[in-house]
C-alpha cells in the first residue's frame, strides 16, 4: 500500500486514539464533563503499533513515522504509567522500610555515629579539664556570642523568652540551616567519603566544644535544657545523613563485582531511602527547637525528662519498629 | 537501520515495537534550568516582599515557603505536569523514566535531591561531566533515579489526520491556504491537484523515502532551495525544464495520490 491511501485508511483510527489520549490527560474537573471515547484501547493501541512497524519497514516518510512514533509513545506513557498510593507508601515507609533499612545498614550508621559522637565527647570532656582549649576551636567573638545566647536570665527565667513571632522565624531558619548541614554531609560521600568524614568530625568537634564550654562556665540548665528536646532528632538525623553519604562512598570505594557507576546507581537508591527519613527528622527537630525548646517558662526538669523520653523513643523506634513482615 | 550518528536510543515495548527517543543535551537543559531558576527567584522575592511586612513571623513563613519551593517545585511539575517544569516546557523537553514511562514520585525526588551533588564543585560541573560521559546525557541524579530528559518534538502539520476523506482534503486545502497566505501568494495559485508522474525507472526504497520527504517538506522550503535540492538528483531531472514540479509529480505517484 502506498503512503497516501495508508494514511487515509487509518487516520480515523489514529484520530480516535488521539482523542482518547486527550481525554486521559484532561484535568479531573474537565474529565467529568467529557465522555470517555468508546474504543477498545488495548487493541487499537496494538494496531497503531503495527502501523508504526509497517511504516518503518515500508520506509514511509520520516514525518509519518515520527508522527506514529509520537502517538505510540504517548499511548505507552498512558498505558504503562506507575500508579502510586501516596498515603499508603508513606505509612509503609515509616512503619517498616525506614527503621528496617537503618538496622540493615547498621555498619554504616555505626561508623557515622562514631565519627560524630567520639569527637563530640572527647572535646566536651577535654574542655572540662583544659577550658582554654575552646579558643583554639572557635574564635573569641563566636565564644562570646555563644555565651550571650545561653546566659541565665537575671529574673530567674531559664533560657531565652521570645515572642511567638520569633518562634516561626526560628523554625524557618533552623529548617534551612540544618537541612543544609545534612546535605553537605550526604553529598560529601561522592568525594569517596572524605567530605562526609570531614563534615561529621567538624560538627562533632564544634558542637562538643560549645557544649563543653557552656557546661564549664555553668550555663548548664539553659544550654542542656534548651537542646534536650530536639537533640535526639537532630543529631540522629545527622548521623543518618552521614550513613547515606557513606553508602554513596561505598559504591565508589568498594563497588564489588559491579562497575562503579552501576554500584552508585544501586546504592543511590538506598541512600535516598535513608534521606527521606533524615529530612523528616530534621524538620521535626527544627519544629521542636523553635516551638518547644525555646519555651522559657517550662520548668527545666520537664525539659530534661521530655528530652530523655524522646531519646529513648527514637532509639526504640529504630530497634523495634517494622520487624514483623507484612504481606504486600 | 544503519549505524546511528545521532544520540537517539530505542526502547522495546511489550507490544514488540521499538520506540525512538531523543535525549536532550546540556545546552537546552541549561537554558531550561535558567528559566526555572528565574521563575523560582521571582516567586521567592515576591514571597519575601509580601511577608516581610508581617514582621519576623512573616520572614519565618517566607523561609519555610521558599524552602518548600526550592525542593518541591521541580518534583511537583515533573510528577503532575507530564515531566515538564515551566523551563523544560518552554524548550520542548520532558523528563521520563529510561523506559519512556512517565516519571514517578520517588524518581523525581531522587533526581532533584541529588541536584546538590550535580551542582558540585560549582555550577553543575559534576552534572555536566556526567552528561558528557554517557549516551543519554544523564546527570548523576538521572543515573541514580533512572530517568532521562527527552525532546518532545512538535507535531508536524503536513500530515494531518482526519475522520473522513473529504475532511482530510479540506484540511489539506486549509493548510495550503495558510501556507500560501504566509508566503504572500494568492490562494488560487496553489495547485491542489498536482499531476502524478510515473518515474522512468524503479527507485530503491531509500530513494523513494527521500522523494516523499522532499514532497512533504516542500511547504517549509523556499523556492530557490527547492530548485537547488531538485538539481542534486542529477540525471533524473537533466532534461526537465521544471525539476521541482517533476519531482513533486513523482512523489505524488509514489504516495499514490493525484491524477495520472
Amino acid at each position: 500500500m502506498k503512503q497516501s491511501p495508508f494514511v487515509e485508511k487509518y487516520s480515523p483510527l489514529w484520530l480516535q486514539f488521539e482523542e482518547w489520549l486527550k481525554y486521559q490527560k484532561a484535568p479531573k474537573r474537565l474529565k467529568k464533563t467529557l465522555e470517555e471515547p468508546d474504543i477498545d484501547v488495548p487493541s487499537v493501541y496494538r494496531q497503531i503499533c503495527h502501523h508504526l512497524a509497517l511504516s518503518r519497514s515500508r520506509l514511509y516518510s520520516y514525518i509519518l513515522i515520527e508522527r506514529l512514533n509520537q502517538l505510540v509513545l504517548s499511548g505507552h506513557q498512558v498505558l504503562y504509567s506507575h500508579h502510586t498510593y501516596f498515603l499508603g507508601d508513606v505509612a509503609q515507609y515509616f512503619g517498616q522500610t525506614f527503621p528496617a533499612l537503618v538496622r540493615k545498614e547498621w555498619k554504616l550508621v555505626t561508623l557515622s555515629a562514631a565519627l560524630f559522637f567520639i569527637p563530640f565527647l572527647v572535646t566536651l570532656i577535654t574542655i572540662q579539664y583544659y577550658p582554654e582549649m575552646v579558643y583554639t576551636i572557635m574564635d573569641d567573638s563566636a565564644v562570646s556570642s555563644l555565651e550571650s545566647m545561653y546566659v541565665p536570665d537575671s529574673e530567674g527565667k531559664i533560657g531565652r523568652e521570645r515572642g511567638a513571632d520569633t518562634d516561626v522565624y526560628m523554625f524557618g531558619f533552623y529548617i534551612k540551616h540544618n537541612t543544609g548541614i545534612d546535605f553537605q554531609i550526604f553529598s560529601g560521600g561522592l568525594l569517596f567519603g572524605i567530605g562526609t568524614i570531614f563534615f561529621l568530625l567538624l560538627n562533632g568537634v564544634f558542637i562538643g566544644a560549645a557544649a563543653g564550654h557552656l557546661t564549664h562556665i555553668g550555663y548548664i540548665d539553659t544550654f542542656w535544657g534548651f537542646v534536650a528536646g530536639h537533640s535526639s532528632f537532630e543529631l540522629i538525623a545527622m548521623v543518618f545523613a552521614g550513613a547515606a553519604g557513606f553508602k554513596l562512598a561505598q559504591a565508589l570505594v568498594s563497588p564489588g563485582r559491579k562497575t562503579r557507576i552501576r554500584a552508585l546507581v544501586d546504592n543511590g537508591q538506598v541512600a535516598v531511602q535513608l534521606l527521606y527519613g533524615t529530612a523528616t527528622m530534621t524538620i521535626m527537630a527544627a519544629f521542636i527547637e523553635a516551638f518547644w525548646s525555646s519555651a522559657g517558662s517550662m520548668p527545666v526538669m520537664i525539659k530534661y525528662s521530655v528530652g530523655i523520653s524522646l531519646w529513648i523513643l527514637v532509639i526504640a523506634y529504630f530497634i523495634f519498629m517494622g520487624r514483623r513482615r507484612y504481606a504486600t | 537501520m544503519s549505524q546511528r550518528l545521532d544520540t537517539s536510543y530505542t526502547v522495546d515495548t511489550p507490544e514488540g515495537i521499538t520506540l525512538h527517543l531523543s535525549p536532550a543535551g546540556p545546552a537546552p537543559r541549561f537554558l531550561a534550568l535558567i528559566i526555572d531558576l528565574m521563575i523560582r527567584m521571582m516567586v521567592s522575592s515576591i514571597i519575601f516582599i509580601v511577608l516581610i511586612f508581617a514582621g519576623e513571623t512573616g520572614v519565618g513563613l517566607a523561609l519555610i515557603l521558599t524552602f518548600m519551593l526550592e525542593w518541591f517545585y521541580p518534583v511537583y511539575y515533573e510528577v503532575r505536569k507530564e515531566g515538564q517544569t515551566p523551563g523544560k516546557k518552554s524548550f520542548g523537553l520532558y523528563v521520563a523514566q529510561e523506559d519512556a514511562t512517565p516519571i514517578n514520585f520517588s524518581s523525581s525526588v531522587i533526581r532533584n535531591l541529588l541536584r546538590v551533588v550535580d551542582f558540585l564543585p560549582f555550577f553543575y560541573i559534576f552534572g555536566l561531566v556526567s552528561m558528557l560521559l554517557n549516551r543519554r546525557f544523564q546527570r548523576l541524579g538521572d543515573l541514580v533515579a533512572k530517568t532521562v530528559v527527552l525532546h518532545k518534538p512538535e507535531v508536524q502539520v503536513n500530515i494531518k489526520i482526519s475522520k473522513k476523506d473529504d475532511k482530510f482534503l479540506n484540511e489539506i486545502k486549509e493548510l495550503k491556504r495558510k501556507v500560501s497566505l504566509l508566503e504572500g501568494k494568492d490562494i488560487s495559485e496553489v495547485d491542489l491537484n498536482e499531476a502524478s508522474i510515473r518515474p522512468p525507472f524503479k527507485f530503491t526504497l531509500i530513494e523513494q523515502q527521500a522523494l516523499i520527504s522532499y514532497h512533504q517538506r516542500s511547504q517549509k522550503i523556499s523556492d530557490e532551495r527547492k530548485e537547488e535540492l531538485a538539481k542534486i538528483t542529477g540525471d533524473l531531472v537533466k532534461n526537465e525544464k521544471k525539476p521541482v514540479a517533476y519531482l513533486m509529480g513523482i512523489a505524488n505517484h509514489l504516495l499514490g495520490k493525484g491524477s495520472t
